[in-house]
């Protein structure tokens, strides 16, 4: 017998040897060397796997049911088989997108659904606690087995249990161990380097206590196997000693290959915390023979036990024990204590990160009252967070070992939980491979199945250890026969666990599909469904993009995310590296898009980063919600910049808006003043002539009559041309400042054009000009100002008339009708107008001028005027070329009917 | 006074039969030219002794005659009062600084720019 003080001396020994080793491992980490980039201590890692279940429970189990343990080791040896592909895929995705536990992996895929995220880690919450109570039982029954009732009695004098002890033991050691960093996306090196090291003592133990019971109480297997014969139980060794059948053995193959995907273990050490996507190649077949050399000596040591009359879960320490070999037996504890620790500290360590990230913190930071959102150091309350779970799920896990799993044997315990985790398996399957998988799906999905393990294996479980009435087994609740947990809808005849995992499991799968294609998705979710099913591609394209987007559009991009100062920075860094300058019009080639998306990635992270990215050099790969949602997702840190970032964007837009109506009004300012001087030289001009002849008549009264009588003309004549400016001018100025009075009736647009042909009447016999006509139509309903037509129509037929060729001169005036609109055309044979002026002469003071004609008399304002009646009443003005060789001044105005369509309102007001 | 040319350039007609007039009535001979392009031709024909020159003129503006006279030597002596409807300072500066001997705005005083036209070819004798 050993003695207490020293067991447990040395069990305190070997947890601070471990905690020394991981110490050392973080240390040499910190230091920038990887202890752990090896595939052999990635195989290790994965071999967490291996618990207190495994090296108490499959004994145990195997004394009663012979093969029947295999299942649990054939599920994850498949899914190792398949590793290439499956595990490949999912570090691939948790790499690209940052990702820091499985609930993280989950929610992100559905659309970065916090409501999942918290599910799951509800879920797997609840679910690992009978794991948990597993390895507590374990430790503190092999504890029990290994002392003696002595211990039990020593410690009956300080008050607690040994569970109770081993359960506070390994809460501060997980805390210690656990919660000496924060950051979650960093790799725990120490302890995944703990945890190969505990893996090689656990099979080391395994197999010396195999070996020495095998070689060293019998004669090697062969001996057992006779000596088996001999007492006639060799039905051990065959399908059908095991009593199940074979959906059973199915059903626990698949459990356990799910389970092996989806514990939060480990996906905590198969993907967190992977350095080296190429060591899942050595795993794919090293885990595989990892699981068949520990699992060599189960049979071995259940038949000694058997032979031996040693049985249950601690045969392992019992027989040595039994056979005078106490420091075998404290080999086999030492074996069971560290596959028991190793579970539990990857177990919290991830299930804790979840609680906090997932669950605790995104409530807590909702919570505006706290003003979490604006303390800039959260670690200790994430440490605080942290540790407080590690300690509620171990309690959690000691109170079901007290209330229900005493009863049980480790195995069916074991069971339990798997199932729960099973759950996740659909929801992270479909993320991998099935585009349409929705975030309602999920959450409808993960909520049924949970559902149903809670009726069909808690329940149960709680019935059999009498905290509810074990007559719901029986007869179902309030006798409905078809309720009954282990036989639901009249589900009879099957295993409890197959029972469970068939129901859970189908109605997870029906409901997820069903709920999937029911629903809609949001832009997030088919975003974040295309990065996880095409992430192939999505790694690929970055390659793509080159060539596509200029080195401006990149630019702005990081400055909104990293600021002015740190782009130019980058941006100088680069140039002088390449030896050129990177002008703002350069198209971006690859390797500046993929330098962009680097700095992006570090500061939202990669996953934004690449899609940020891509919607610029892509065009918009996804509407501005999804993006800004993106950006919402992690931490508040992010947020806070972001709102800074909002604010100075804000501010940097307000500024050049204030820039753009300062140039406006400045531009405004400038026409202002060339408009007026234009008008004052307009009107000096008929001034310096009026004054001139008025002072040439007051100093020369003897002036010939006939003289006297032409001066007195142009003073008149230029008196008029003053007054016309003026009135023009004052016109364009009401119309243009909207002070304008139109006297808008429904009136023909025939009429009008005769009328003011009629008016010109005087005009072009004086000039000798020739008037053609000719009307389309016979009436032409239009609703607008007649004055103001006639005013156009004057204005166009007394440029013409100013411009045709003395006594030769021809006019042509058209009417038709374009459907909607009434054309109204004026040509006359005059020199025209070139090309390049059609559009100028339609600007204030802008008159056609050439050598070869005079100045044209007219405040150079008439056409501008046109222009501006035409188009207050939706009509077109343009000048063409005209079939008698001159111009031809056209415009359009919107007939009656289409004008009552096209804006009723306007007229009313 | 007898023999002194003037040259009248400007485009409006009305402003040109009035400083025909005043300049013929003050004794001088009169040549009229309707833009700048024209003006040139009659330098180049026969130098007057003053220009009566507009600004504000198509194609070539009284500021590039200016501009060209005082580049040919030979035309040095030619006087030139440049005539504006434009009355800012700035551009009588211009007119001043490419060699324009005055810069009258208009509308003038026609009493006024006849003796100021008398002024300078009388000083010249």
């Amino acid at each position: 017998m050993i003695a207490v003080s020293v067991g447990v001396a040395t069990a305190i020994l070997y947890l601070a040897l471990l905690f020394a080793l991981a110490s050392w491992g973080d240390r040499q980490a910190d230091r920038g060397q990887s202890v752990i980039d090896h595939p052999l201590i990635y195989t290790l890692s994965l071999a967490v796997y291996f618990t207190a279940w495994t090296f108490f429970g499959s004994v145990g189990l195997a004394q009663g049911a012979g093969i029947a343990f295999l299942p649990i080791y054939l599920g994850p040896t498949i899914v190792a088989l398949l590793f290439p592909v499956l595990l490949a895929r999912m570090l691939r995705i948790a790499r690209a997108y940052g990702i820091t536990s499985i609930a993280d992996f989950i929610a992100a895929r559905y659309g970065k659904s916090s409501l999942l995220g918290g599910l799951v880690t509800s879920v797997a919450m609840i679910g690992i606690v009978p794991y948990v109570s597993l390895q507590l039982k374990a430790v503190a029954s092999s504890v029990d087995a290994l002392f003696g009732p002595s211990v039990s009695h020593t410690l009956a004098g300080w008050g607690p249990d040994t569970a109770l002890l081993v359960t506070l033991l390994l809460a501060l050691f997980s805390i210690l161990f656990g919660t000496r960093h924060i950051d979650a996306t960093e790799h725990h090196q120490g302890m995944v380097l703990a945890i190969a090291f505990e893996s090689v003592v656990k099979l080391a133990t395994f197999l010396a206590v195999g070996a020495f019971v095998t070689w060293g109480l019998y004669d090697g297997i062969g001996d057992l196997v006779v000596r088996l014969e001999a007492i006639g139980r060799t039905e051990l060794l065959t399908f059908a000693g095991t009593g199940m059948t074979y959906l059973d053995w199915f059903a626990h193959t698949l459990l356990a290959a799910l389970a092996f995907v989806a514990l939060p273990r480990q996906f905590q050490v198969a993907v967190i915390e992977n350095v080296d996507p190429d060591h899942v190649r050595t795993a794919s077949w090293l885990f595989p023979l990892y699981t068949l050399v520990i699992n060599v000596f189960v049979l071995p040591v259940a038949i000694a036990g058997v032979l031996s009359g040693v049985s249950g879960d601690m045969t392992m320490v019992r027989l040595p024990l039994a056979e005078g070999f106490p420091l075998i037996a404290f080999l086999a504890f030492v074996g069971g204590l560290s596959a028991a620790t190793a579970m539990v500290i990857v177990e919290t360590i991830a299930i804790s990160t979840m609680i906090s990230n997932d669950l605790v913190m995104p409530v807590l930071l909702r919570i505006e009252r706290l003003r979490l959102a604006r303390r800039p150091d959260l670690t200790g309350l994430v440490l605080a967070i942290r540790r407080l779970s590690i300690f509620g799920i171990l309690l959690a896990g000691y109170a079901f070992f007290h209330l229900v799993a005493e009863q049980f044997q480790l195995v069916s315990i074991g069971l339990i939980s798997f199932a729960a985790v099973a759950q996740f398996a659909p929801l992270i399957l479909f993320a991998l491979y099935w585009r349409e998988a929705s975030r309602a799906g999920a959450v409808a999905g993960l909520l049924a199945g949970f559902a149903i393990w809670l009726y069909t294996l808690v329940v149960p479980a709680f019935a059999l250890a009498g905290w509810l009435d074990p007559q719901i087994l029986e007869a179902g609740p309030f006798d409905i026969a078809l309720l009954r947990p282990q036989a639901l809808f009249g589900l009879e005849g099957l295993a409890p666990v197959t029972h469970a995992v068939l129901w859970s499991l189908g109605t997870n799968l029906v409901v997820f599909v069903t709920v999937s294609l029911l629903s809609r998705r949001s832009d997030l979710e088919r975003l974040q469904g295309m990065l996880y099913v095409d992430v192939d591609q999505a790694e690929r394209s970055t390659r793509l993009w080159r060539g596509e987007t200029r080195v401006a559009a990149l630019k702005e991009l990081l400055v909104r995310f990293l600021g002015q100062e740190a782009t130019a920075a980058l941006f100088a860094r680069e140039e002088r590296r390449r030896g050129h300058r990177l002008e703002a019009g350069d198209r971006a080639d690859a390797e500046l898009v993929q330098l962009a998306e680097r700095q992006l990635a570090r500061a939202i992270g990669a996953a934004s980063a690449r899609i940020v990215v891509g919607s610029v050099v892509r065009g918009e790969v996804i509407g501005p919600d999804a993006l800004l949602e993106i950006l919402d997702e992690t931490s508040q840190a992010i947020e806070a910049s972001q709102r800074l970032e909002q604010k100075s964007r804000e501010l940097e837009r307000l500024a050049a808006e204030l820039r753009e109506a300062n140039e406006r009004l400045r531009q405004l300012d400038q026409l202002k003043d060339d408009f007026i001087a234009t008008v004052s030289h307009e009107l000096r001009t008929p001034l310096t002539a009026i004054r001139s002849f008025s002072e040439i008549l007051l100093d020369n009264p003897d002036l010939p009559q006939e003289e006297r009588q032409r001066f007195v003309e142009i003073i008149v004549h230029e008196t008029e041309r003053l007054t016309r400016l003026i009135d023009d001018v004052l016109d364009l100025s009401r119309i243009e400042s909207g002070r304008m009075e139109w006297q808008v009736t429904e009136c023909d647009l025939r009429a009008i054009v005769e009328d003011a042909i009629r008016r010109c009447e005087g005009l072009f016999r004086e000039h000798g000009i020739e008037v053609t006509a000719d009307f389309g139509v016979s009436r032409a309903p239009v609703r607008c100002d007649r004055d103001r037509i006639v005013q156009v129509l004057l204005n166009l037929f007394s440029n013409a008339a100013k411009f045709v060729p003395a006594g030769q001169g021809r006019i042509h005036i058209e009417l038709r009708n374009l459907g909607t609109d009434y054309l109204v055309r004026v040509e006359d044979n005059g020199p025209g107008v070139p090309k390049e002026m059609r559009e100028a002469i339609f600007e204030k003071f802008r008159q056609v001028t050439s050598a070869l004609t005079d100045k044209p008399r007219g405040s150079g304002l008439g056409l501008a005027i046109c222009r501006e009646i035409v188009q207050h009443f939706r009509g077109r003005i343009w000048c063409e070329e005209s079939r008698l060789g001159g111009a031809a001044i056209c415009f359009t105005l919107l007939q009656a009917a289409a004008a009552a369509e096209a804006e009723p309102r306007r007229r009313v007001a | 006074m007898s023999g002194k040319r003037v040259l009248i350039v400007d485009d409006e007609p009305n402003i040109v039969l009035s400083l025909e007039f005043l300049m013929k009535k003050a004794g001088f001979e009169v040549e009229v030219a309707r833009n700048g392009r024209e003006a040139l031709a009659a330098l180049d024909r026969d130098p007057p002794d003053l220009l009566l020159l507009d600004v504000m003129m198509p194609e070539i503006d009284g500021f590039e005659v200016c501009e060209r006279i005082r580049a040919r030597p030979e035309w040095r002596r030619t006087r030139i009062v440049m005539l504006t409807a434009r009355g800012r300072e700035s551009e009588r500066e211009r007119g001043l600084a490419l060699g324009a001997d005055a810069y009258v705005t208009k509308p003038f005083s026609t009493r006024e720019l006849v003796d100021k036209v008398r002024g300078m070819l009388e000083g010249e004798g």
